[in-house]
């Protein structure tokens, strides 16, 4: 496949900056970063260009970065399957599905196309894109814009699957995502978006896919989490620790590649897990975590539990979309369970 | 307006369309049904602002202000037996189906009596014993299903027709072309209708499309296809009238485009940058509801006509509100019903 170039010279360190930046911003910054380093970008989809994206999270980089950045029609279909074929020409399309609920229209070029590219080409023709999305309940979303979907693409071998929390993963994945030389799908969480400032180290080299972050250590019982839901596990987890149970939070940035080392590592000390996610329990990602573990044969004090919405739909009235969803309340009580 | 149509299937309606004139009664009907509309929407804007935005309507709400005639001159064409799919911006739709206004405002603010019981929300509520089938919020998701409703009909022997509605931007998706094509081979019974406000979500139209005219697709089908005034509710009217009788008549699927405009941003909170300057002021000139007004005015009909057209239908919103605000929320301990049969 072509090299990817950088405007950088070979061996030339990226300059590190910090600033204070909400979560999209920093995905801006990200963006406008590999932009102006990585020639072959290309940033589109629908309402990215000139109106800079419906959450403001391109904004700005049209007027930078001109032609390079463009809105699109509303068609999944081809945003993706262009991505796909630019990618194959040589450029590093980034593409933004709006909603991660809007992929299933086009499922085809992410599961059958870019997935399958550098298989059957034995490395030749891979399809190196980025795909930005978003995901997860905000009040009043209705069910087409509720649904927490990276199982589904975690079933898809040839995929890698971040899902940042924090500002500085969301400007990092971006980064790495553009590196890699494989179809990368972001997903990001819309209330997100919405939360504060931190400090951002922008800058700073590509960092390998599959980080995790050990958030708070404990003794007691190892709760694996990601994407925004990580937030209310945190919180079981301080909630606990009044009792005297020692919950460690550790949180996978990426879910493809898994760091699963480290997931082993904490359940061998503690030796009870819980996975909390906000997707539906049949099928998650969660039962994959707890068969790894199980098969790794490590000795549980307690049996594996998975936290998530029941299978159901997601109600719009917040109402009842609170009850079913995983909250600090309920992740603390089923935790308190499994130590007792 | 552009009155012609193009296709394999001519009818008479460029000329019903290009002249339509409904009586006095009749447009002052619309003139009530289109305020009853109008004053929905602002209610549900009213109460989706209070209280900062933590009040009890929640969350994204499209609204359809300024696009009143189409639902108002398109459902009056409709059987009860016949069914409508609608998009995310449905209120109008629903509402002119026959839907009450106080099963939508309590669905809206997440209430048991809502007509989902809180569980669709202002994007995705369906009400089928008024052959409202559904709003949806995925783009472009309605004309699949609308073709199969049609299809149903040819085997279930109901005559129905289906009609679904669409934004232009919708009309870019894979699943429209493929409905529509599907449609004109098999020569359904669907009437097609997009409404064409320029706008998809941010983003205008004309660019987005090498031919901006996009009934003109109609003839790469092999379908009829007509651009309508979709200010204008007897406009609609005579050109809905015509696709519907051909879709009875075994003449298969027309695709309507309406050319109309909305007055408000595309979600609640929309700051609106992107208009383009003066936009907003023409629009308002060409908006239905002051339009007809106007033209009844013309016309000799009494301004305390006119005027109760309005108030009647304010003070209906108005009742519909308080009693839908009054009835209890949606019970969590039913959130988990309905998955399976
Ligand atoms: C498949 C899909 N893609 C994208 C969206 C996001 N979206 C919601 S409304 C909208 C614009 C639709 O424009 P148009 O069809 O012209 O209808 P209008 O809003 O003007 O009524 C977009 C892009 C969606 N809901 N579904």
């Amino acid at each position: 496949m072509p090299e990817l170039t950088t405007t950088r010279e070979a061996g030339e360190a990226p300059v590190a900056e910090t600033r204070r930046l909400k979560y999209g911003e920093a995905v801006n910054a990200a963006l406008a970063r590999v932009l102006a380093e990585v020639p072959q970008t290309l940033l589109y989809g629908e309402d990215v260009g000139k109106p800079g994206g419906v959450f403001g999270v391109t904004r700005g980089l049209r007027r930078k970065f001109g032609d390079r950045v463009f809105d699109t029609p509303i068609s999944e279909a081809a945003i993706l399957g262009s991505a796909v074929g630019a990618a194959l020409m040589g450029a590093r399309p980034i593409v933004e599905i709006m909603w991660a609920d809007f992929s299933l229209v086009a499922l085809d070029q992410l599961v059958n196309q870019a997935a399958n590219a550098r298989y059957v080409s034995r490395g030749a023709a891979p399809a190196p894109i980025v795909v930005r999305t978003q995901q997860g309940n905000a009040p009043g979303a209705c069910a087409q814009h509720s649904q927490s979907l990276e199982a589904l693409f975690l079933h898809v071998p040839g995929l890698r699957l971040v899902m940042p929390r924090t500002a500085q993963d969301a400007h990092d994945a971006v980064v790495s995502a553009v590196h890699a030389d494989d179809p990368v799908v972001i997903v990001e969480n819309r209330t997100l978006y919405f939360g504060d400032k931190t400090e951002v180290e922008l800058g700073g080299a590509a960092r390998p896919m599959g980080w995790s972050h050990l958030r708070r250590p404990g003794r007691d019982v190892t709760v694996v989490s990601w994407g925004a839901v990580t937030g209310q596990a945190l919180a079981a987890a301080e909630s606990l620790a009044a009792g005297g149970v020692e919950a460690e939070v550790l949180e996978l940035t990426w879910l493809n590649p898994l760091d699963m080392d480290a997931v082993l590592a904490s359940v061998a000390r503690t030796r009870r897990l819980a996975v909390v996610h906000e997707a539906n329990v049949t099928g998650g990602f969660g039962g994959e975590i707890v068969a790894r573990v199980a098969e790794a044969g490590i000795a549980l004090d307690a049996a594996p539990v998975r936290i998530g919405a029941p299978d159901v739909r997601i109600p719009a009235a917040p109402v009842l979309a609170r009850s079913l969803l995983p909250d600090a309340g309920g992740i603390a009580a089923r935790l308190s369970e499994m130590v007792r | 307006m552009d009155g012609t149509h193009a296709g394999t299937d001519a009818g008479t309606h460029a000329e019903a369309s290009g002249g339509a004139r409904d009586g006095t009664g009749r447009r002052l009907a619309d003139l009530h049904a289109m305020w009853r509309i109008r004053a929905l929407e602002e209610k549900i804007r009213e109460l989706r602002v209070a209280d900062g935005g933590n009040g009890d309507v929640v969350g994204s709400v499209h609204l359809c202000i300024g696009q009143e005639a189409g639902p108002v001159g398109a459902c009056s064409e409709l059987e009860p037996g016949d069914a409508l799919f609608a998009t995310y911006r449905g209120h109008g739709w629903a509402l002119a189906r026959g839907v009450p206004a106080e099963s939508m405002i309590a669905e809206l603010a997440g209430r048991e009596s809502g007509v989902n019981g809180g569980r669709g929300g202002s994007a995705y509520f369906t009400a089928p014993e008024h052959g409202f089938h559904g709003e949806n919020s995925i783009v472009g998701a309605g004309l699949p299903i609308a073709v199969g409703a049609a299809l149903a009909g040819r085997f279930d022997g109901s005559g129905r027709v289906a009609m679904t509605v669409c934004g232009d931007g919708a009309l870019n998706q894979g699943a429209s072309h493929e409905a529509l094509n599907m449609a004109a081979a098999f020569r359904l019974p669907v009437v097609f209708v997009c409404e064409n406000n320029y706008w998809s979500e941010l983003t205008p139209i004309d660019e987005m499309v090498g031919e901006p005219e996009l009934w003109r697709r109609a003839a790469g089908y092999g379908m009829a296809g007509e651009r309508v005034d979709g200010n204008d509710p007897a406009a609609v009217r005579a050109a809905v009238r015509a696709a519907v009788q051909r879709a009875r008549s075994g003449e298969g699927p027309t695709l309507l485009e309406l050319m109309t405009q909305r007055l408000v941003g595309h979600y609640i909170g929309d700051v609106e940058q992107y208009r383009r300057p003066g936009e907003l002021d023409r629009a308002r000139e060409e908006e239905p509801i002051a339009r007809l007004g106007r033209s009844l005015a013309a016309e000799g009909v009494p301004a305390a006509d006119i005027e109760d057209a309005r108030t009647r239908a304010q003070a209906e919103i108005e009742r519909a509100a308080e009693a839908a605000l009054a009835a209890p929320p949606a019970d969590p301990r039913t959130a988990k019903d309905h998955v399976y049969a």
